[in-house]
């Protein structure tokens, strides 16, 4: 691995006054000797005698013979220093090495400019165009957000997709993650997610994050979101499965720096897709194993849960401003597993998830979602009455109430046969089956109206008798159900 | 203010010359390493470089101290000063608590920046809390000798429950002077015990657990306004509760509930490492909730502690004590108090995550060795006591706890199992098939069952302990059977084993479900639930009457029950009478179909 590409002008930029704690005065930021005394190299880690005056966290670059590559400052000890490579430390050698520290943490570029840009893990154009500029600066690992200043997240995100916009919907500010298994269309998922998403207020942007990507699914994302791109509402980043396994870590930062910005400041709705979240926890996991920490479960550090906070929680909005940062990882689990680290810790954080399953898959449904382990928790303060319709709430509880109903008249189904079930339990068969094809089953391309969703949805519960619509009021199946108003 | 930021307990006492200072010599995120600072004592607050993070000193060999930041190091070095502030991590206790959101650390929160940079002032220091003006009214006289726990007086607007200034449990004597009515601030001095001068506002240092006079025997329901936990899994006032549950399993949901809607003075909310969407949805929920008891806003009898979890990890670490600290201080002026840590998880994994970089033996997990002992020390600080000044009051604490992997062996889970009164386990696959709050009734406990049944008995329902009992082992054997009824298949069970399994889903769907979004049904009277659960008890003898008398299973099984099983939904929270009449309707439309 020889990656030399310097990170973006936006990152060595010299800075404004990006960070409140620091004032420009501070005379530490002119700061600019470079050391050499090369103690150790290590895995990602590269650790510095001899230096004085450096800062934890800070920004490093790292001046080799064949070009520049950049680091973080993860220990200052006396007159050692560790310094974490973005690139890793493949190919240096201690005499040759020289690094400078930025004197303060890493800060990028924000703004408009990113718009209709492709870049790799750490901002830099691939699209063949200028480095990206602008006149502020933020660093990468943001602030959080004061609690009191949050306003609670309650209008939708509609994606056009029926599966979700029915039973999970997403919510301005929330944190919503795709939890698939490898093999699984959840890049088509995630791609047509980021095609169609559009929320009421003007300025829908989405900001793509790619972590650890094979070529073959970077040109299909590419391809998927052209137009969104050629319209100047997405931004890419994308760092393949053999760029530096480290830039992983930058990604995401970089990703929600500039989301924010252009939701806090620009006024924007976005939206960021970041996949695959596995990868990303692997490069933690590296780094973690590198500096000898004691892990937690299954070689993951115990701060893995604070570290994917520290991402996840930068979703939000503000009160009295407008915009909004809606998050959607996309993570694989290994071997389908929902309690191994990654999914288990994001499902911690996140407010909800959606979980892509084999066996639907295997049915020839897509997206192949099931609904039963998949929740949106703002949903209910995102959907119905004045959000998106009143029947909406009503209808998804009767739709999931139903299809647990469904799965256990199957499963007894398989035991005893169908032939022995009752009357109402082979209802329960038929609506699963129109429930998953006509509602769910949908296609790559293809955006729903949310009457035509919900419409679906009441054809599906129209197969069952209407006694077993007990989570329906009287108003909304007189209303809706097709039953109904065809016998009077 | 100096007295203010003055030493509160033994610590470095005697060394509290200011200006003490050393320099920082190592620094790994939160863990910062510090030498020559003069007599520093362990947990003394510290300084560091120029922004002034505060830190904590958890270790000291020789010249060397070992410190945990409660803010972001960013930008510390080596050679910075590390300054001895010679107190505790404290808090300001005074008025002002009520209705407010605070950080781990007790600093206002709705005072700081959208953005929580990490140059903000102690909470002791805060400039908003310091110049607020409360109306104080004394109530003690001149010349009285008075001890510890004793009401000096009042200040009648700070909150839904009237603020009591009491004697601190460092002073007694006579009564020298006393402020009178008139408008004080939080570090105006407004009465003297000899030479101690009481301050309306006094600081505590959290870790340290506030003094009581003893904890009196007996039992005495929380009513917490949830059924399954009401009916069958009570908790008395003072003790301590779990809550485990894997991801989305409604931990959160149905500790929100209680702070809503249970039955105590004030409920003190520390949001430990979670959601900070969360925070904001407790803060506005309890903003626009009436107080059916005090006619006011359930925020003001809240005090919220928020460190997210994207929030400095040992700022969370501290914010549990600190939530403790403020329980204790309504509790000394004779409140029944309910603390809510979500999740005491997250709290422990800061303690671990400390450990680990500070090179101490991990145990199981990572987790340090004295884990046990933190978690007792914590949770021991619930309790029904007879304060000071001689009143009954309570904290009770009820802990979340999120398994990794929902594993129930794990470390914390099985720790903290060892030191609470009630277990609220939360089921899986009950909140898959959306049956909330997820209560599991077999790994569920509550260990003063039998007290507070004894409790109800004497107090108006002397029918609580039998209807517990019925409860529960239709319960289980319904899910005896249906396990049966797999193998089976239902239709071949007798009849009367069929209106078990009847009964039992009756019982969960009508009964222990329970909608948190709903108007009518989100909080539930004592009155109101044993109503429900005595309705679904005669439908289920009737039940079992009629297949004596001849009539199909499957007759009474397709009957339409939405009678009994909407009556939560559609009576009010508190309409006992509605549910009786429905009870009643039932039976006789049950007879119909003989
Ligand atoms: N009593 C209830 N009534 C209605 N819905 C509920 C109830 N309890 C839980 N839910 C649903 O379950 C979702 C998850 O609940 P909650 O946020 O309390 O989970 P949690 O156990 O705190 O999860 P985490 O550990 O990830 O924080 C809620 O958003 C809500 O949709
Ligand atoms: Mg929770």
């Amino acid at each position: 691995m020889t990656a030399t590409n310097p990170l973006p002008a936006a990152a060595s930029i010299p800075a404004a006054p990006g960070r409140p704690s620091h004032p420009e005065t501070d005379p530490r930021l002119e700061a600019q000797v470079s050391y050499g005394d090369v103690r150790e190299l290590r895995g990602p880690l590269l650790v510095l005698g001899d230096v004085d005056g450096v800062g934890w966290d800070e920004f490093a670059t790292v001046e080799t013979p064949d070009g520049a590559r950049h680091g973080l400052v993860l220990e200052v000890d006396r007159d050692r220093v560790t310094v974490q490579v973005l690139e890793s430390t493949d190919g240096l050698a201690p005499g040759e090495v020289r690094v400078r520290f930025a004197g303060r943490p890493l800060e990028i570029v924000v703004g408009p400019g990113w718009l209709g840009r492709v870049c790799n893990g750490r901002g830099e154009p691939l699209d063949g165009g200028p480095p990206v500029t602008g006149t502020t600066t933020m660093p990468v690992s943001g602030w959080p957000l004061n609690p009191v200043h949050r306003e609670p997240p309650h209008e939708p995100v509609l994606t056009g997709i029926s599966v979700i916009d029915a039973l999970t919907t997403l919510v301005r500010g929330q944190k919503l993650p795709i939890f698939s298994v490898p093999g699984m269309p959840h890049l088509t998922l995630a791609t047509q997610i980021a095609a169609q998403a559009t929320s009421k207020g003007a300025g829908f942007r989405v900001v793509f994050a790619a972590m650890g990507m094979t070529h073959a699914d970077i040109a299909y994302v590419r391809d998927r979101l052209e137009e969104r791109s050629a319209a100047g509402e997405l931004v890419l980043l994308l760092n393949a499965a053999d760029d530096p396994v480290i830039e992983r870590i930058l990604t995401p930062r970089i990703a929600l720096t500039i989301a924010e910005e252009l939701a806090y400041v620009e006024g924007h709705d976005v939206l960021v897709i970041m996949s695959d979240m596995t990868s990303y926890a692997e490069a933690v996991r590296e780094v973690s194993a590198a500096r000898r920490e004691i892990p937690a479960r299954r070689g993951y550090p115990g701060y893995l849960y604070s570290d994917l906070a520290s991402l996840y929680e930068r979703c939000g909005r503000i009160r009295g401003r407008p915009g909004s940062v809606t998050i959607l990882p996309v993570l694989t689990m290994p071997a389908g597993d929902i309690t191994h680290p990654v999914p288990d810790l994001t499902g911690y954080i996140t407010e909800g998830q959606i979980v892509l399953s084999p066996e639907v898959d295997a049915r020839g449904v897509y997206p192949p979602v099931d609904v039963l382990s998949s929740l949106s928790r703002l949903m209910r303060s995102g959907a119905g009455p004045d959000r998106t319709r009143e029947d909406h709430l009503d209808v998804a509880a009767q739709v999931m109430a139903s299809l647990a109903r469904a799965r256990q008249a199957a499963e007894l189904a398989e035991l005893v046969g169908s032939a022995a079930l009752s009357e109402t339990d082979r209802s329960y068969l038929a609506y699963q089956g129109v429930v998953e094809h006509r509602l769910f089953d949908q296609g790559a391309d293809e955006l729903r109206s949310l009457d035509d969703t919900l419409g679906r949805a009441w054809a599906a519960l129209a197969e069952l008798p209407e006694r077993e619509l007990t989570m329906l009021p009287t108003t909304f199946l007189d209303r809706f159900l097709s039953a109904r108003t065809e016998t009077p | 203010m100096d007295a203010m930021t003055a030493t509160v307990s033994g610590a470095a006492r005697g060394a509290r010359e200011h200006g003490r200072a050393g320099v920082v010599i190592r620094v790994n995120g939160p863990l910062v390493e510090v030498e020559g600072v003069d007599g520093i004592a362990m947990l003394e607050l510290v300084a560091l470089g120029p922004a002034r993070v505060t830190a904590a000193t958890v270790a000291i060999a020789g010249e060397r101290a070992t410190l945990q930041a409660y803010e972001y190091t960013g930008g510390l070095q080596v050679g910075d000063r590390a300054e001895a502030t010679g107190r505790q991590l404290s808090g300001l206790f005074g008025p002002g608590l009520l209705g407010q959101v605070f950080d781990g650390l007790m600093r206002p929160l709705s005072s700081a920046p959208i953005w929580l940079t990490a140059d903000r002032a102690p909470a002791i220091e805060d400039a908003e809390t310091v110049a607020r003006a409360w109306r104080f009214a004394p109530t003690a006289a001149i010349g009285t000798t008075v001890s510890p726990g004793d009401v000096l007086g009042v200040v009648p607007d700070a909150g839904s429950v009237e603020h009591r200034v009491l004697v601190p449990s460092d002073a007694s004597g006579v009564l020298t002077w006393i402020a009178p009515e008139g408008e004080r601030c939080v570090v105006d001095v407004v009465a003297r015990i000899g030479d101690r001068e009481v301050r309306l506002g006094e600081p505590w240092p959290v870790r340290v657990p506030r003094p009581f006079r003893n904890r009196p025997a007996g039992s005495v329901p929380l009513h917490t306004g949830q059924r399954v936990l009401d009916l069958l899994y009570p908790v008395a006032r003072g003790a301590a509760a779990a809550v485990p549950g894997g991801f989305g399993t409604g931990k959160t949901v149905l500790l929100q509930q209680i702070a809503k809607w249970s039955d105590a003075d004030v409920i003190v909310y520390v949001g430990c490492g979670e959601r900070g969407n969360e925070m904001a949805d407790v803060l506005d929920g309890l903003s626009q909730l009436v107080d059916a008891r005090t006619g006011g806003r359930l925020i003001d009898r809240t005090v919220i502690i928020a460190n997210t979890s994207n929030m400095p990890m040992m700022a969370r670490e501290a914010s549990i004590y600190s939530g403790v600290s403020v329980a204790e201080f309504y509790r000394d002026m004779g409140y029944d108090v309910v603390v809510i840590a979500d999740s005491t998880s997250r709290w422990a994994e800061a303690l671990r995550e400390f450990a680990n970089r500070n090179g101490d033996l991990p145990a199981e997990d990572g987790y340090p060795a004295d884990l046990a002992s933190e978690l007792a020390a914590f949770y021991e600080r619930a309790g029904r006591v007879t304060t000071l000044g001689g009143a009954e009051a309570s904290v009770t604490v009820i802990g979340a706890v999120s398994p990794p992997g929902g594993d129930l062996t794990e470390p914390v889970t099985t720790d903290t199992q060892r030191f609470i009164r009630a277990l609220w386990l939360l089921d899986r696959d009950l909140a898959y098939s959306r049956h909330y709050p997820a209560v599991s009734w077999t790994g569920s406990f509550a260990r003063d069952v039998v007290d507070l049944g004894s409790w109800h008995v004497a107090n108006g329902d002397p029918g609580w302990p039998v209807r517990r009992a019925r409860a529960t082992a239709l319960l289980a054997e319904a899910d005896r059977l249906s396990a049966l009824a797999e193998i089976v298949g239902p239709s071949s069970l007798p009849g009367h084993e069929r209106m078990v399994l009847l009964g039992g889903r009756l019982l969960r769907d009508g009964v222990l479900m329970q909608n948190a979004l709903s108007a009518n049904d989100g909080f539930c009277s004592a009155a109101k639930g044993a109503a429900l659960l005595d309705m679904v008890l005669t439908v289920v003898d009737a039940c079992e009457r009629l297949i004596e008398s001849g009539v199909a299973a499957t007759t009474i099984e397709q009957a339409d029950h939405g009678l009994v099983l909407r009556a939560r939904e559609e009576t009010g929270p508190d309409d006992a009478d509605a549910v009786r009449e429905r009870s009643l309707e039932a039976l006789r439309l049950l007879e119909e179909l003989r």
